[in-house]
């Protein structure tokens, strides 16, 4: 740790640091407290919703950096883009499945949808295991540099075939979850479509935690993160678990890209770069490698930048987002909920 | 395990005794440097046989090497009949061979019992499905796997501390807990690296009693160890590596008054 960094935190640890922080925080309340009075409170509660619903899809995002990271320590920059890929596969499924704009769902139509979820998420599983195979898995002893370089190289890769696919439009995706609102008292009312989205993102976490907690394969990826030669001497195929690993992260991914898609309705080829670097910061946030880490700093983004947007500009989302990723690096590098990574 | 129990054959018989594991002339170089040089020695079935020499003569290459860390650059690794030189770690821990590390490698953000389970691994057959539905097959397998998991740390003696997070078990504890793991992947030939290092005598005791107490079950024990009163005490027959080469193999007795052993340990002079 340099000197610098020392005495940065020790600053922030003493008294004089403690008072800075809560003025500070006095500042942002009062001024954030403001804003959300004159707002209202059923305005507040629908940024609420929104900030969450977002906060699901970065979430989701997120699962997958901290899954890769916590196995072997890649930040995974193609990540990202792994989302719009998933959302560019399934959208090519929509008419097949005869999922078009203006038509009540329907339990077919529910089923349809069910069923492009299943595909794209497989198809961008596994090509996401592909990419392991051939980009990181012979760089795995390598400098860490290293696969991190092909990570952003396999991004700008993923960019390129995407934009060659579908050009650099903003590609419309139909409209087809319901647009019913939910009446919340006075003025307040919640999409049926928010709900739709965290419900699906809630019903994937709870299961990947089940799968991680309960099944052979979870146990494994768990023994692998914490020690790669000891788990392969317990009879543990550590190229497959490795693999299984990518292609969970890419299912969740591809259904973030699905839900994403269907909640605004557009895609464009280079969506997933920002998305890949909030979700990243909230995989930071909520600690690398930590499971339940990430899907709360999903959250936390989600409401930061809703709440940033509805009651402050837009264009300053990127700074309050990643001024957190900052100030977390330098005060608490282990996150909200502490690290989960390989003891060295 | 008990149909496992095999008659162990005398101690002055072990060189007749059928190997469990041959080394047929193995060698394992790294760049310029020769680790492992061209060495040769059976374990026979049902003995504990001890690898010593000084710091740095090969012996954990050696482990690793059997184990399929490393492939050897030369030689044999016959594993009850099976040449097993350049098979993967997995596969090797499928076929029945485990083993301890010389610097605890535990999983030690899990619980004990979830370690011993996680040694279970190969030898379980639910598939994805079965664990994601709950399958009666599921369920039994899982009860089988837990009671077990209970048994082994009972075995080691730490039953009482299967709830508790690897990292925080006491040292003595964890290299017990790590014997366990590596017995529960039911291998027939166990390798401990080191299982004395940092042990008081009480606590070295008890490790020869525990050594014993495996290879009343049937498996096989080889062992690397510095603390000669260990070796001579558990193990029946010695091999002794210095720079790579193996320069005795014997009973305790004979290594004792091998004047080569002698001069590796304490220097030409001596």
């Amino acid at each position: 740790m340099s000197i610098a960094l020392q005495r940065t935190r020790s600053i922030a640890n003493g008294r004089l640091g403690s008072l800075l922080l809560l003025l500070a925080l006095c500042v942002v309340l009062i001024v954030v407290g403001q804003r959300v009075l004159s707002g209202g409170l059923s305005f507040f509660i629908q940024i609420l919703v929104f900030g969450l619903a977002n906060g699901a899809i970065y979430g989701l995002v997120a699962l997958g950096y901290t899954m890769v990271y916590g196995i072997i320590e890649l930040i995974n920059f193609a990540h990202g883009d792994l989302v719009t890929l998933g959302a560019f596969i399934g959208l090519a499924f929509f008419p097949i499945f005869g999922l078009v704009e203006g038509k009540d769902l329907g339990i077919i139509g529910v089923a349809a949808l069910a069923a492009v979820f299943l595909i794209a998420m497989v198809l961008t599983g596994g090509i996401n295991v592909l990419i392991e195979r051939v980009a990181y898995r012979p760089l795995r002893n390598s400098p860490r540099l290293a696969p991190l370089i092909t990570a952003v190289g396999m991004s700008f890769v993923l960019q390129g075939i995407m934009y060659l696919w579908k050009g650099a439009f903003q590609i419309h995706v139909p409209d087809i979850l319901p647009g019913t609102r939910l009446p919340l008292g006075p003025g307040a009312s919640v999409g049926v479509k928010d709900l739709i989205v965290i419900a699906i993102a809630v019903v994937l976490v709870i299961g990947l935690n089940l799968f991680i907690d309960r099944t052979r394969l979870g146990k494994a990826m768990r023994a692998t993160a914490q020690d790669r030669d000891a788990a392969q001497l317990m009879g543990i195929d550590i190229n497959r678990t490795i693999a299984a690993t990518f292609f969970i992260g890419a299912v969740l991914a591809a259904s973030a890209g699905m839900i994403r898609g269907l909640y605004f309705n557009t895609v464009n080829f280079s969506d997933g770069y920002q998305l890949g670097l909030f979700a990243f910061t909230a995989a930071v946030f909520g600690g690398i490698g930590n499971i339940q880490g990430a899907a709360l700093g999903g959250l936390f983004i989600g409401l930061v930048k809703a709440y940033g947007d509805a009651y402050f500009s837009s264009a300053w989302t990127d700074v309050y987002v990643f001024a957190i990723l900052i100030l977390v690096l330098v005060f608490r590098p282990s996150g909200l909920l502490g690290m989960r990574v390989p003891e060295k | 395990m008990a149909d496992q129990m095999e008659n162990a054959a005398p101690a002055d018989r072990m060189e007749d005794a059928a190997p469990i594991l041959q080394l047929d002339h193995v060698s394992k170089r790294f760049g310029g440097l020769l680790a492992v040089d061209d060495v040769s020695f059976n374990v026979a079935k049902g003995e504990v046989f001890a690898l010593i020499g000084p710091n740095g003569a090969g012996k954990t290459t050696l482990f690793n090497c059997i184990t399929g860390i490393f492939s050897p650059t030369e030689g044999r690794l016959v594993f009850e009949g099976r040449d097993v030189a350049g098979h993967k770690p997995h596969d090797v821990a499928e076929l029945g061979i485990a083993r301890t590390f010389q610097n605890i490698r535990l999983f030690g953000y899990m619980s004990a019992l979830d370690n011993v389970r996680v040694g279970q691994h190969v030898r379980m057959r639910a598939k994805l499905w079965d664990a994601l539905l709950k399958t009666p097959k599921e369920r039994r397998e899982e009860l089988r796997v837990t009671e077990r998991a209970r048994e082994l740390l009972d075995f080691v003696g730490i039953g009482r501390h299967g709830d508790s997070y690897a990292r925080n078990l006491a040292y003595g504890q964890q290299r017990r807990l790590e014997i366990a793991r590596a017995l529960a992947t039911e291998p027939r030939l166990l390798l401990l690296d080191e299982p004395a290092a940092g042990f008081t005598p009480q606590e070295k005791v008890e490790l020869m009693q525990l050594v014993e107490k495996i290879l009343g079950q049937g498996i096989t024990v080889f062992l690397i160890e510095h603390d000669m009163k260990v070796v001579m005490g558990a193990s029946r027959r010695i091999a002794v590596l210095d720079h790579g080469e193996k320069i005795a193999e014997g009973t305790p007795d004979e290594i004792r008054n091998n004047r080569k052993v002698i001069e590796a340990y304490l220097g030409k002079s001596a």
